[in-house]
């Protein structure tokens, strides 16, 4: 790990250890849940360059099983978020052997496609509760000895398991198969024509991907004790987009960044209703036509440094 | 009463006219998707926003300004085209260099905005546009009931399908646009303002779907959201079509359309996802769409 990226990681682990003691512990657990949601998504493009406009349905899934393991079946957390988190691994393996099929801008419209099909059966379906939602999600007890209704008990379980996710993401984008995706991404022809069997590294990619956000999406319905088809709208695909757009594609802390960004824009601007899609598609527009590195790219860019 | 396989034969062709019905929409918009993606190489996420504010601005012409719905036919598409050759000047222009999927995204990013200020304005709820008087009432098929305004939606969108394929494919003007997408380079070199050409592409496949936006005024309520759903369906559309052939997404709107009819007859909970499982089939089997070429 470069030495810039090392002091980047250090700043954001003493960011989310010490910043409970000033911000709202839930609102800091959000914006975990989605930064990891992000530098999963992240993972995918920014690596692998495959724009996903339905990774909401990894998110939403893992949340309704998740909760529905935990409320339903009685599951302690660490058994519904790992049932929750194999669910979207599932879905993930099964979507990606479609959408493989096609490439750049048709992939995301067959995700998006997806995506919105999975939405629809989850709306029809008894057990996802419709409109309502699975509510009073039981925390339960961790590994049968943390009391998860506590508050920071529970903040400690969310920032392992986003430091965990983060870490896992940093390690697959390093490791030779990360090497390989970026090639495909840069030259998917010569890829193939190296030898690579390019259609198994995009699902790889792709699985993985599916299945850490699913992972942010188990962990986030606990957060909430709730699970809710918002987590399943292609308005929240959109909105990682937005996330990683915003704090810098293919940058290793950029999703963090640009995920607490959102959040903190949503959790302030939330009384003004409709103005939040509204500042959400111009922040869309100003990034693509006029800031296309993000935040964190841009300084990376300014300091000279990879971030 | 008659039955079908056991169901009514008025429930039946209620069911395939509706259908029909929503796959003229079908057509129409996958239409001017695949004319934009084909010279500009972007996927107008805009375009349910665009077929949005076509109706808005029949609704608003007709409790404003007095202007009724023959007249909106013919200057809405005008005035939400004009909005969206400014769009392509200020914005599109610009991203025709880099990936094709800054496009989405910045297209994407207008949806929102445009959908955000006009929930803003009119809240959610759908606003009733009349129809034209001439229109109104039906007739007696014999097997059915048929309302003179749905055939008259089928008639004018087939109608407009196939004039924007006898353009593209017959005309010189359309010979043009066809060597333009083939290899812009050279179309300039023969002296055609092929930047010009993009220009009014882009404006005339927005003015496609608000005209899209127009027809549906009457039959469905003016609400600031009912393109952000449709236009997820018309991508699945547009993905088992394939874009490379107008006919073939002509073809592929209206006969999903029709099948998403049947399945409310005969299996109605896969009504709202049965193009989508249609989609998953024909990526599995001709993964380049129907009538797609793989590139």
């Amino acid at each position: 790990m470069p030495k810039s990226q090392k002091i980047a990681l250090a700043v954001m682990t003493a960011f989310f250890l010490l910043a409970p003691l000033v911000l709202y512990p839930v609102f800091l657990m959000k914006a975990m849940c989605f930064a990891l949601f992000a530098c999963a998504f992240n993972l995918l493009i920014g690596f692998g360059g495959l724009l996903s406009f339905g990774h909401a349905m990894f998110l939403g899934t893992a949340g309704y099983a998740c909760a529905h393991a935990a409320k339903v079946w009685g599951f302690p957390p660490e058994f519904a978020i790992l049932f929750g988190t194999a669910m979207a691994a599932l879905l993930s393996f099964v979507t990606g052997l479609l959408a493989i099929r096609r490439q750049g801008i048709y992939f995301a419209m067959v995700t998006l496609a997806l995506a919105q099909m999975i939405y629809f059966y989850y709306l029809q379906a008894p057990f996802t509760g419709g409109e309502d939602g699975i509510q009073a999600v039981p925390r339960g007890i961790l590994f049968g000895v943390l009391n998860l209704s506590n508050v920071w008990a529970m903040y400690g379980m969310v920032f392992v398991i986003f430091m965990g996710g983060f870490l896992l993401v940093y390690r697959v984008i390093h490791s030779p198969f990360g090497q390989v995706l970026k090639a495909i991404r840069e030259n998917e022809p010569r890829a193939l024509s190296l030898g690579y069997d390019v259609n198994r590294y995009k699902l790889l990619a792709y699985a993985i991907s599916g299945t850490l956000a699913g992972l942010a999406g188990a962990t986030k319905a606990l957060v909430f004790q709730l699970a809710s088809l918002t987590d399943v709208h292609w308005s929240m695909s959109g909105e990682v987009v937005l996330m990683t757009l915003l704090g810098g594609l293919g940058t290793v802390f950029g999703p963090v960044v640009g995920a607490f960004i959102i959040i903190t824009l949503e959790t302030y601007l939330a009384q003004l209703g409709a103005w939040v899609t509204i500042v959400q598609g111009v922040i869309f527009v100003i990034c693509v036509l006029t800031f296309r590195r993000g935040v964190v790219g841009e300084l990376g860019n300014w300091l000279r440094k990879p971030l | 009463m008659t039955e079908i396989f056991g169901v009514p034969t008025q429930a039946l062709f209620g069911q395939l006219l509706i259908g029909l019905i929503n796959g003229s929409f079908y057509a129409l918009l996958s239409l001017g998707l695949a004319v934009i993606f084909g010279l500009l190489n972007i996927i107008n996420f805009t375009h349910g926003a665009q077929y949005m504010m076509g109706a808005f601005v029949a609704y608003l012409l007709a409790n404003k300004a007095g202007v009724g719905y023959w007249w909106a036919l013919a200057i809405v598409p005008v005035v939400v085209g004009a909005t969206g050759i400014v769009i392509e000047r200020l914005m599109l222009a610009k991203l025709y260099k880099l990936d094709h999927l800054y496009g989405l995204l910045l297209t994407f990013g207008l949806a929102l905005i445009i959908q955000g200020l006009f929930r803003n304005e009119y809240g959610t709820s759908g606003l009733p546009y009349a129809m034209p008087s001439e229109l109104s009432g039906g007739r007696n098929l014999g097997f059915m009931f048929l309302p003179n305004y749905r055939a008259w939606v089928i008639v004018a969108s087939l109608a407009i399908c196939i004039g924007t394929w006898f353009v593209i494919e017959r005309t010189k003007l359309g010979s043009y646009l066809r060597a333009a997408t083939e290899n812009p380079a050279l179309v300039q070199a023969f002296g055609i303002n092929v930047p010009r050409m993009i220009t009014l592409t882009y404006g005339f496949g927005v003015a496609l779907a608000a005209l899209a936006g127009v027809m549906a005024a009457p039959i469905y309520q003016v609400s600031p959201q009912m393109g952000a759903d449709l236009i997820i369906v018309v991508f699945a559309v547009v993905v088992i079509g394939g874009m490379g052939s107008i006919l073939g997404s002509i073809l592929t709107g209206f006969g999903l359309g029709i099948i998403e009819g049947l399945t409310k007859v005969f299996y109605p909970e896969a009504s709202n996802t049965v193009i989508f499982v249609i989609m998953a089939i024909v990526l599995m089997i001709k993964p380049a769409g129907l009538f797609g070429a793989q590139k």
